[in-house]
């Protein structure tokens, strides 16, 4: 096991991180923020560069999501993220405390549906919807109206979370790449907690997990409601190598597989609309309900669901020939998918780079005047500058690429018995990447 | 533990009040800081176009007016009024104060060439008060007083061979033995260049001319009757407002001269593609047609529209002045001018 700071050693930060009330009052920060935002949407400006929801969601929040927490945090955001607080208030009967007044039937998930398939599909989904849901307020804000209402129906349904497990197609992202993230939960001495009865932290945790089995960041909300109850003082937050969770142990699902390759499929339409200099690309894509969109739409589902796979497939196959002819494809899939997470992971940063620099410039404008309605409530109304895709912001692209195609290369050698066998993984991320590049530069 | 626990629901219930209040409370103070200021937005016209449409003022009482555009780039202009046109950049805001002195109907419109429908993006403002006088303009147009079909063909009896020069004319017009009736301004106006060319060609003592310089005199004529300044103003005027569908060299067709509407929605309910009955917008290189239209023809043609080409009606927009230097370059597409800093 490789070296790991445990941040709880610090006593003052270990009791900020103990201390219910910080979280708590970015949660009501955030989720206050989260209604304005969804007013704005309503009420304000339909032209998308001057309104709150558009700039905040899609370019501050989403951009601080693939650039900072999900790289350093993991799951952080999801620890004050507001679509689930009032399902998870109600079925808690209480803001800081368990009341004895709870909500919700607490059924559990049908387990048919467990996986991280329905989250693969609805972050599709979405994007299929990008063009519109990215650049017309209205649209964001009843799909995040949608999610608010989602999450709470779920949460009088289900057991506690059940939203972010199973549907969340930003919780199916997060999760992924959650994986790489520096900062983990673990306990310290397992020993304390296999002698300690009832399991506290196990029924403190909303995610409905067990420190004790933490093997990976990917379902880990980051709450610390296992640390605050933990009456032993057992509860580690680490610091780690990044990527530690990326190795050739235990055993992985298929459904990671498809997340990994949907993620991918998605980051290269995504530079391709948004990024590209092809007009009728993004017309199409824009065009929802007309015949240019269901073709837009039928090339994004072919990448995503029949020549990505078929690619991977192809290169794990030939990766598993190499080694034991006798191997499960299905298992092999599953565990060589590792190496979809760094490289898809450096391929968003690649593509938020240029999307958040040419954007961000409209950040301090639509914060004086968040409704486009001609306010100005800090003087910086009507400033927006809009940045440039320079040869710097290109450069820094290509060298994130080629971190991610290196990292992928590294993983494909961990999870792999031999050199030979990791090859064909490598020459799959090289592809990737080097299509990534080209629409970059396009 | 109760104490915090309701601490922490007072904090979210504010939190959360704040947010829902905060456009409200935003909105209602704007209004109070800046009361009688009236929004407008602009929105392509397959979308509504301005709105509201219609607006209402006072005489020599500011009409306030908070310009927004919902959409694309749209400009502000107030047809016969002396002002600039203001842009109007998407999710831009915009406030202009303006004050009308005569009462009236002012008709406001777009300047910028923002769809297929760009023309029709129009609103007037009704302006109230005591002096009753009529808005600049108003007086009754020359083509009504001559009586002109504006519907009517009007094919040109004879076309020159080239492209008449009045450069040439000039000499030969100076020569020229007549009652003086052809220097004068509404003659000009109310004749065709056919029929002057016919008329000179008339006189006994020009028999010796050729068809070619007599055509040359018709254009000596035209460009008598107008200045560089007036064919610089004209031609400004047609590359913002006419060029669109009539084309940028005067031959009808402009970017939006032959394109049927896109779609049913851009159509605004008139019929599309080959059910459309509108005819193509004119085209001022064709001597046959151009040739025997008069001044005053031309005019009336740009104050009322129609014609079943789907010309808007520019007589609210433009002022009189304006129509003339508009007509006086639409010649220029039939004759070589040589004016100093000359529009062609």
């Amino acid at each position: 096991m490789s070296a790991r700071l445990d941040l709880t050693r610090y006593k003052s930060l270990a009791g900020l991180l103990r201390n219910p009330w910080p979280q708590f009052l970015i949660r009501i920060l955030a989720l206050a923020g989260f209604l304005f935002t969804i007013l704005a949407g309503l009420l304000g400006t339909p032209v998308g560069s001057h309104n709150f929801a558009i700039i905040f969601v899609w370019i501050a929040w989403w951009s601080a999501l693939k650039l900072i927490f999900i790289p350093f945090g993991g799951r952080f955001w999801c620890s004050f993220c507001p679509i689930p607080m009032p399902g998870e208030w109600l079925q808690r009967g209480g803001l800081l405390v368990r009341g004895n007044r709870t909500v919700g039937l607490g059924l559990p998930w049908p387990r048919r549906l467990t996986g991280a398939w329905l989250q693969a599909s609805g972050f599709l989904l979405v994007g299929l919807f990008a063009a519109v849901t990215l650049t017309t307020p209205r649209v964001t804000a009843w799909m995040l109206l949608g999610f608010l209402v989602l999450a709470l129906t779920m949460d009088l349904i289900f057991a506690p979370r059940t939203f972010c497990r199973r549907l969340c197609p930003i919780g199916g992202f997060t999760g992924l790449y959650a994986q790489v993230s520096p900062l983990e939960v673990r306990v310290k001495d397992p020993q304390v907690c296999a002698t300690h009865s009832p399991k506290t932290c196990f029924l403190a945790c909303p995610w409905g997990l067990y420190p004790l089995t933490l093997k990976s960041n990917a379902d880990c909300g980051l709450c610390l409601e296992c640390l605050r109850a933990c009456p032993s003082d057992n509860i580690a937050i680490n610091l780690r190598q990044w990527g530690a969770d990326l190795h050739p142990g235990g055993r992985r699902l298929l459904a990671e597989a498809f997340l990994g390759l949907i993620m991918l499929a998605s980051a290269l339409v995504d530079a391709a609309v948004f990024l590209g200099p092809w007009g009728w690309l993004k017309v199409a894509a824009y065009s929802v309900g007309s015949r240019s969109w269901w073709a837009f739409s039928g090339g994004f589902l072919l990448l995503a669901l029949v020549i990505l796979p078929a690619m991977f497939i192809l290169a794990v196959w030939l990766s598993a020939r190499l080694a034991h002819p006798q191997l499960d494809l299905r298992q092999t899939l599953a565990h060589r998918s590792q190496v979809l997470v760094p490289l898809g992971l450096m391929a968003w940063i690649a593509f938020t780079i240029s999307f958040a620099l040419t954007k961000a410039g409209t950040i301090p404008s639509v914060l004086s005047d968040p409704l486009g309605w001609g306010w100005n409530l800090f003087g910086m109304a009507g400033q927006a500058g809009t940045g440039q895709v320079t040869l710097l912001s290109l450069t820094v692209q290509a060298v994130v690429l080629a971190v991610g195609l290196a990292w992928s290369c590294r993983v494909a050698r961990r999870i792999s018995a031999s050199l030979r066998e990791a090859l064909p993984l490598a020459v799959f991320a090289f592809f990737f990447n080097s299509t990534m590049l080209w629409l970059l530069a396009a | 533990m109760l104490r915090k626990e309701n601490l922490a629901r007072l904090l979210l219930a504010s939190g959360l009040l704040i947010a829902l209040v905060l456009p409200f409370a935003g909105r209602w103070l704007q209004n109070s800081l800046s009361p009688h200021t009236i929004e407008l937005h602009a929105r392509i016209p397959e979308d509504g176009g301005w709105k509201p449409e219609a607006l209402q003022a006072t005489v020599d009482q500011p009409l306030r007016l908070r310009l927004i555009s919902d959409d694309v780039a749209h400009g502000f202009a107030l047809g016969q009024m002396d002002r600039l046109p203001v842009d109007l950049l998407p999710g831009e805001v915009k406030e202009i104060t303006i004050t009308f002195d005569h009462p009236g109907t002012y008709t406001f419109y777009c300047t910028r060439w923002c769809g297929p429908n760009h023309w029709r993006m129009r609103g007037v403002i009704e302006v109230n008060g005591p002096i009753q006088r009529p808005v600049s303009g108003q007086s009754v147009p020359l083509w009504v007083r001559l009586g002109l079909d504006l519907d009517a063909p009007h094919p040109a009896a004879v076309a020159p061979e080239s492209k008449p020069a009045a450069k040439r004319g000039m000499a030969l017009l100076a020569e020229l033995e007549t009652d003086g009736k052809i220097y004068d301004q509404d003659y000009y106006r109310s004749h065709a260049p056919a029929q002057v060319w016919q008329e000179l060609r008339a006189i006994p003592s020009l028999k010796d001319r050729s068809d070619a310089q007599l055509w040359d005199v018709v254009a000596a004529i035209w460009q008598h009757n107008t200045d560089a300044r007036s064919l610089a103003e004209g031609q400004k005027l047609y590359a913002a407002n006419c060029a669109a569908c009539h084309g940028q060299q005067g031959a009808g067709d402009g970017v939006f001269a032959s394109k049927p509407p896109p779609d049913k929605k851009a159509s605004q309910g008139m019929p599309t593609g080959a059910d459309n009955p509108l005819k193509a917008p004119a085209d001022f290189t064709d001597s046959a047609s151009m040739l025997g239209a008069s001044p005053a023809l031309l005019q009336g043609k740009i104050l009322r529209g129609g014609m079943g080409t789907g010309m808007p009606m520019w007589g609210t927009i433009f002022t009189q002045e304006q129509t003339w230097d508009l007509v006086a370059y639409l010649f220029s597409f039939q004759f070589e001018f040589n004016l100093p800093e000359a529009a062609r």
